[in-house]
C-alpha cells in the first residue's frame, strides 16, 4: 500500500470521526427512549396520586394535576376514619417491617455461618449439603405451600408475623448461603489456618476475621432478600389474614375489595407507599450491590 | 534431644496417597527446606507440622513429645503462609498480637514483644496501617513478625516469597537467611524454588509423589545425589544423563554407549558397591558446568563433539552438544566463541560425575 499519501489518512481519520459522532448520538437517543419507556409508568402513578376523583374523571392519564394535593396519600396511610370496612395500610407496613427485619436478619446471618463453614470447615458430604441447598433455590414457592402450612399449623404459629418470619427465613437460606459461600470461597484458607494456629476457635475467626471483610456479601444479601420478602405476596396472602397481614396483601385487598367507586388516586398512593422501602434499601446500598456483585473477581 | 521428629508418617486424601511413610528429624537450630514440584504433598507435610492437618497413620514429635493429637495453637510452633494471610480487617498491630491476646498473654508482655519484634523487622513505622496500605515486601515482613512475636519452637514456612517479584524475592530470601542466623530458630521451609532451598538450607528433602527422595545438606544434593530425579531436579540446566553401560576388564570401570567407541575411563568414582558392573545399563550424569572447553586438571576426559545449539543468557551461554545422538548442555562464559555444526573439543571433569542404576534410576 505504497500509494496511501497523507491526504487520503486525512480522509480516513475525517470519516472515523463522523462515524463515531453519528453512533454516540444514536446511542443517547435510544437510552433515552428506553428511559422514558420505564419512567413512565412511575410518572402515571405519581401524577395520578396527586389528583382529586373528579380531575382523574376529566382528564387523561398524563395530564398534569391542578396542584399538590396529597389527601389521597392520607387516606392510603391512615383511612378515613370511619369504622368498619376501612381498610388503611398503616397498621400493615408495621406488620411488614416487623417480618421483613428479622427474617432478613435471621436469613442472612444463618446464610453467612452456613457459607462459613462450607467453604472453610470441610467435612465429609459437605459437596451433597451445597447441591441440596442449592437445589432449595430452584423449588417454586407453590410447591411448599401445603407442607409450611401444615408445619406452622403444628407449631401453632400460623396467621402470625412470627409464622412468616419463620417461612421466609427458610426459603431464603438457600439463597443467602449460596452468596455467602460463593464470596466466601475467593477469601484464602490460609487466614484461617493463621487463625487457628494463633489460637482462634470457630466462632472467633467468624466474627472477627471473616465477618468484617463481608460488608459486600451482607449489602448483597440484605438487598436481596429485603426486596424478595418486602415484595411476596404468595406466603402473605397463603399464611395470614385480617391484621396479622403484611402490606402486599393489604394492598391487594384494598384496591380490589373497595364496593364503591374505583378510587385511582388513592389506589396510586398505596401502590408507591407500598413500594416505598424497596427503594430507599435500593438507594442507600446501591452502590455496595454492584461492588459485593463483582468483588469476588478482584484479589482484596 | 531433637526439636521435631517425624515417624513412619502416612497421609491419604480418600484413595490418593499423598505421603508415604515419611521419616524425618530436625536438630535444634536447623534450617530444613522441603523442595519438589507441585503436588509432590510438601505443603501437606508442612500442613501436618502445624497440625493443620490430621494424621492417617504415624506421628509427630516436638522436643520428644507426641503431638499428634495437639491442636495447632499448642504446638509451640509458627507458620508464615504464602498469601501472608493477614487479617484484612486489623491494622499491623493487632495482626502482630492476635495470637498473644488469644493465649492471654498480660498486657505489658504483649507490649514488650511487640516492640521488640516490630523494632527489629523495621515494621515499627507501619504498625497502624491496614494490610492492603503495605506493599508486597511489608506484609512479607509482617507476617515474620506475627510469627515471630509468638517466640516459636519451630517456624514453618510455605512458599513464602513465591508471590514476591524477582527482585525483592531476593532480597527477602537474604534477610530470612540473617534472620535465622540471629535468632537460630528451628525451621521448616517449604518451596519448589530450587534456589531458595540451596541458599537458605542447613538440610533439604527433596521430595516426589509423597516420598523423600534424598535428606542431606546441599552440598551432598548438588554433588551426590541419591538418584536421578534429584539429579534432574537440582541444577540449571539439570545434569546431563547419558544412557550406556558399563564395562569392567582387568579392574578398570569404564563407560560405553551403544554402538560407539567412545569409552569414558570411570577412575576413583566412589561406588556403593563394587560389584557385577560388567554390562550394567547405566545413566552416566555430568552436569553442564562441569564440561568446560580446556583442560582445567589432568584426570580430564578429552571429547570432541558436535555444537548443535547455543542459548544466550548474558554472563553465560548454555551450548547444546550432539553426543551419539544424544543431547548433551554445557554451560560457557559468553565470551567463548564456538562454531555452531562443527566438532568442538570438550573436556569432562570426571572427578564431579555421578553413577546411576538405568532400572532402578538410583545411584551406584
Amino acid at each position: 500500500m505504497q500509494d496511501k499519501t497523507h491526504s487520503s489518512y486525512k480522509q480516513l481519520e475525517q470519516k472515523s470521526k463522523y462515524t463515531n459522532m453519528f453512533l454516540r448520538w444514536f446511542l443517547y437517543f435510544v437510552l433515552v427512549i428506553f428511559a422514558l419507556y420505564f419512567i413512565f409508568p412511575l410518572y402515571v402513578m405519581v401524577v395520578t396520586s396527586l389528583k382529586t376523583m373528579e380531575e382523574i374523571r376529566q382528564g387523561t392519564l398524563l395530564t398534569w394535576p391542578s396542584g399538590l394535593n396529597f389527601d389521597s396519600w392520607l387516606v392510603a396511610w391512615g383511612g378515613r376514619g370511619y369504622g368498619a370496612g376501612d381498610t388503611f395500610l398503616k397498621p400493615y407496613f408495621w406488620n411488614s417491617i416487623k417480618m421483613v427485619v428479622p427474617a432478613v436478619f435471621f436469613s442472612t446471618f444463618i446464610g453467612a455461618m452456613a457459607g462459613y463453614v462450607l467453604t472453610k470447615w470441610r467435612f465429609k458430604g459437605d459437596k451433597w449439603v451445597f447441591l441440596f441447598l442449592l437445589f432449595g433455590c430452584f423449588i417454586p414457592y407453590q410447591a411448599i405451600l401445603l407442607p409450611m402450612a401444615r408445619t406452622l399449623g403444628v407449631l401453632g404459629i400460623s396467621n402470625s408475623v412470627i409464622g412468616l418470619v419463620l417461612v421466609h427465613t427458610v426459603y431464603g437460606i438457600p439463597f443467602t448461603t449460596l452468596f455467602f459461600r460463593n464470596f466466601y470461597v475467593s477469601i484464602p484458607s490460609e487466614l484461617v489456618k493463621a487463625a487457628r494456629i494463633d489460637g482462634a476457635g470457630f466462632f472467633k475467626i467468624f466474627f472477627k476475621i471473616l465477618l468484617p471483610v463481608s460488608t459486600p456479601i451482607i449489602v448483597v444479601t440484605i438487598i436481596w432478600q429485603f426486596t424478595q420478602i418486602w415484595n411476596d405476596f404468595l406466603f402473605g396472602s397463603t399464611f395470614s389474614f385480617g391484621e396479622a397481614a403484611p402490606i402486599q396483601v393489604a394492598l391487594n385487598n384494598m384496591v380490589l375489595s373497595s364496593t364503591s367507586v374505583k378510587e385511582y388516586n388513592v389506589d396510586m398512593a398505596s401502590a408507591i407507599i407500598a413500594g416505598i422501602p424497596t427503594l430507599i434499601v435500593y438507594v442507600l446500598a446501591g452502590k455496595y450491590f454492584i461492588r459485593g456483585l463483582t468483588s469476588g473477581a478482584v484479589k482484596g | 534431644m531433637k526439636t521435631l521428629k517425624i515417624e513412619e508418617l502416612s497421609k491419604n486424601f480418600g484413595s490418593t496417597e499423598v505421603l508415604r511413610k515419611i521419616n524425618l528429624e530436625i536438630d535444634e537450630g536447623n534450617f530444613l527446606v522441603l523442595l519438589g514440584p507441585s503436588g509432590c504433598g510438601k505443603s501437606t507435610l508442612l500442613n501436618i507440622i502445624a497440625g493443620l492437618e490430621t494424621i492417617n497413620e504415624g506421628n509427630v514429635h516436638i522436643d520428644d513429645y507426641n503431638v499428634s493429637k495437639v491442636e495447632p495453637k499448642d504446638r509451640n510452633i509458627a507458620m508464615v503462609f504464602q498469601s501472608y494471610a493477614l487479617y484484612p480487617s486489623m491494622n499491623v498491630r493487632e495482626n502482630m498480637i492476635f495470637g498473644l491476646k488469644q493465649a492471654k498473654v498480660s498486657k505489658e508482655k504483649i507490649e514488650e514483644q511487640l516492640e521488640k519484634v516490630s523494632k527489629f523487622l523495621q515494621v515499627d513505622a507501619l504498625l497502624e496501617r491496614k494490610p492492603s496500605q503495605l506493599s508486597g515486601g511489608q506484609r512479607q515482613r509482617v507476617a515474620i513478625g506475627r510469627a515471630l512475636v509468638r517466640e516459636p519452637r519451630i517456624f514453618l514456612f510455605d512458599e513464602p516469597l513465591s508471590n514476591l517479584d524477582a527482585k525483592l524475592r531476593v532480597e527477602m530470601r537474604r534477610e530470612i537467611k540473617k534472620l535465622h542466623q540471629q535468632l537460630k530458630t528451628t525451621v521448616v521451609y517449604v518451596t519448589h524454588d530450587q534456589t531458595e532451598a540451596m541458599s537458605l538450607g542447613t538440610n533439604i528433602a527433596i521430595m516426589n509423589h509423597g516420598v523423600i527422595q534424598q535428606n542431606d545438606t546441599p552440598e551432598n544434593i548438588y554433588n551426590k545425589p541419591s538418584n536421578t530425579f534429584v539429579a534432574d531436579f537440582i541444577g540449571s540446566p539439570s545434569m546431563n544423563l547419558i544412557k550406556g553401560n558399563l564395562k569392567e576388564s582387568s579392574n578398570k570401570v569404564s563407560f560405553i554407549t551403544n554402538g560407539s567407541n567412545i569409552e569414558i575411563p570411570i577412575n576413583g568414582y566412589d561406588f556403593k558397591e563394587k560389584s557385577n558392573l560388567d554390562n550394567k545399563e547405566v545413566f552416566f550424569g555430568i552436569r553442564p558446568e562441569h564440561i568446560f572447553f580446556k583442560k582445567s586438571n589432568e584426570e580430564d576426559f578429552e571429547i570432541n563433539l558436535r555444537a548443535d545449539l547455543s542459548e544466550y543468557i548474558g554472563h553465560e551461554q548454555i551450548m547444546t552438544f550432539n553426543f551419539e545422538n544424544q543431547e548433551v548442555l554445557a554451560k560457557f562464559p559468553s565470551t567463548v566463541k564456538i562454531d555452531l555444526s562443527k566438532n568442538t573439543k570438550l573436556f569432562f571433569d570426571l572427578t564431579q560425575i555421578s553413577l546411576f542404576d538405568a532400572k532402578t534410576e538410583e545411584r551406584i
